[in-house]
């Protein structure tokens, strides 16, 4: 199953390589997670979200979280960005442990943060604000960043006079004018119409060919796993586990017609039944023997 | 729902206005009948109610006077110095209790036992309290404007978008930057209801406050009109009331507008 993405997978690496003897050009972002477990709730309703998984990410990597709704991927994902303490295990970006929200760790979220009292330009410029730079400086700086997401033209609009696309292109120039180690977006797309929604895929592949971070993008929709990322980790339902680590070697950039190829096909049907396998399957929660062996994948 | 009608068959600007001068003019002609005929439903009765004519002969009176301006001076003094001051309390109160349960713990109880208490009962002690007269006329405005104040800052403060601030501490926003940036413009909106009903309420207790001035002010004008039973100049003194409380709460609105200009978009629509 996996031979034919393995003879592109060459191919992606060589990319990488070639920029740079040998590393890839990004050499911060790295994370790495060992034992990582997150409850929450509290007293009696508190309850394992997230189960002593691994994973390691490298600097510049496009990883996909993938699964079904309600299996941890975003609380695994506001781990990532600081907001939820782990309860045990190792979670560490470049070998420092997370021990708070960052503006090296951006996140965006399916409905846009962005501040309704400010106008689109200051809401790029609030990460430099934050940092104390001039008025000045800031606004070019933030401009800058809208030219690259393809909005300079509404820098003085409201928040609530974009689209939601558009919305969403500026969140992501907020985050990114910060410079982050790591880009965490958790269904950023999911509210978009599929028009919309597709155009936004192309055009963060374009942004991250550009301005290269590590990036962990949260999704329960597979086409969109498949297209974006180098590699998606598959996730089971409560508690969450990676069930899958699923290299995806598809060569960049990428197209619209890439998810037409019998190839993407294939990956796709592996992936639909990964998910559909897990859905069907007596739920291990319960069971004080712990959990089954198989499911427990090393990633 | 409300709003969907209402903005469904909005009229044109001109016959808005038509409608409102209408209504007050409806309300006035009522006045005048029931007073006039000397009306007696039993329960109600206007047989000693003054009547337009004579109130409309009060206020020319009172015009000519030369009394109206230090009695418009000393109460709009005393309303603007308890009314900024309560501003003042009550949000800096409002913005800690909203952001810290320790504050709310510690604060509220204390505050919800004042609120219910109404400006006449507070007179005889702010007699004693405040050796000044004019400090506990103050003191009765300051109390009136300070709960509208104070709760809707709360509330405002409460309502902010958690996930907005959780988005500006990833953005690298300390706990002082979220409370300037995020919690104050996200509140303000609210803040600023609460000033324009605290500046009615201030005006409200008005009457009660200057039951104790000596000579001075628009409430006191009402009260003693009432002591010497000259029952028109009661009314002028009522209207004035009226009239300044609604111009000040209809400014405190304005400002908040202008200093708000996002929440007009995303709002009501
Ligand atoms: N603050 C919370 N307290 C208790 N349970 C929560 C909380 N947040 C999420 N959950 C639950 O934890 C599980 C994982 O949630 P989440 O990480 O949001 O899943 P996903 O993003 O994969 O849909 C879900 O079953 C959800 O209902
Ligand atoms: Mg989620």
């Amino acid at each position: 199953m996996m031979t034919i993405f393995e003879k592109q997978s060459s191919s992606y690496e060589n990319q990488l390589t070639e920029t740079d003897g040998k590393k890839p050009a990004v050499a911060l972002g790295e994370i790495n997670a060992q034992q990582l477990s997150i409850r929450l709730g509290t007293g009696a309703s508190e309850f394992e979200a997230v189960q002593a998984v691994d994973f390691n990410i490298q600097p510049g990597e496009f990883v996909c979280l993938l699964g079904p709704s309600g299996c941890g991927k975003s609380t695994l994902l506001g781990a990532l960005a600081g907001h939820i303490i782990p309860a045990s295990g190792v979670l560490e970006v470049d070998g420092q442990a997370i021990t708070g929200p960052s503006p090296e760790r951006g996140m965006v979220f399916q409905h846009h943060t962005l501040f309704p009292w400010l106008n689109i330009v200051d809401n790029v410029a609030f990460g430099l604000k934050m940092r104390g730079v001039n008025k000045a400086e800031r606004h070019a700086q933030a401009l800058e960043m809208l030219q690259q997401v393809g909005l300079h033209d509404v820098a003085t609009r409201w928040p609530s006079q974009l689209s939601g696309g558009m919305q969403q292109r500026v969140e992501i120039a907020r985050v990114l004018i910060n410079k982050p180690r790591l880009l965490l977006m958790d269904e950023p797309f999911g509210a978009l119409d599929a028009q919309t929604r597709l155009k936004m895929q192309q055009l963060l592949l374009d942004i991250w060919s550009r301005i290269r971070t590590t990036l962990v993008f949260v999704t329960h929709d597979i086409d969109e796993a498949l297209f974006l990322a180098d590699r998606i980790l598959v996730m089971s339902p409560r508690p969450g586990r990676f069930i899958k680590n699923l290299p995806v070697n598809f060569a960049r950039p990428r197209t619209t017609g890439l998810v037409t190829t019998p190839e993407f096909m294939q990956l796709k049907r592996h992936c639909l039944d990964l998910l559909n396998h897990e859905e069907g399957r007596q739920l291990p929660r319960l069971s004080p023997l712990g959990l089954p062996p198989e499911t427990r994948i090393a990633v | 729902m409300a709003s969907f009608k209402k903005t469904n068959a909005r009229p044109s600007r001109f016959t808005t206005a038509g409608m409102q001068l209408g209504s007050v003019a409806a309300c006035v002609l009522l006045w005048h009948f029931a007073s006039t005929l000397r009306i007696d439903l039993g329960v109600i009765t206007f047989s000693n109610v003054p009547t337009p004519q004579a109130v409309i002969s009060a206020i020319w009176q009172l015009l000519q006077s030369n009394a109206l301006l230090p009695h418009l001076g000393s109460s709009l003094a005393r309303v603007f110095s308890g009314y900024l001051m309560a501003a003042v309390a009550g949000v800096t109160l409002g913005l800690l209790i909203g952001r810290s349960r320790k504050a709310e713990n510690w604060l509220m109880p204390p505050l919800e036992l004042l609120r219910p208490i109404p400006a006449v009962a507070w007179i005889p002690l702010a007699i004693l309290m405040f050796p000044s007269s004019e400090a506990s006329m103050i003191f009765i405005t300051f109390t009136g404007a300070l709960f509208p104040i104070l709760l809707n800052t709360i509330h405002g403060v409460e309502a902010v978008d958690p996930r907005l601030i959780a988005s500006s501490r990833s953005l690298g926003a300390s706990p002082r930057a979220i409370l300037r940036e995020v919690v104050l413009p996200g509140a303000l909106p609210s803040i600023f209801t609460g000033l324009s009903i605290g500046m009615g309420t201030s005006w409200f207790c008005l009457v009660t406050a200057e039951m104790i001035s000596g000579q001075w002010g628009i409430g006191y004008y009402t009260w003693s009109s009432y002591v010497i039973q000259n029952y028109a100049d009661i009314v002028v003194g009522m209207l004035l009331i009226g009239l300044l409380g609604m111009g000040s709460s209809w400014l405190i609105k304005r400002i908040g507008d202008w200093l708000t200009p996002w929440y007009r978009l995303q709002g009501k629509s």
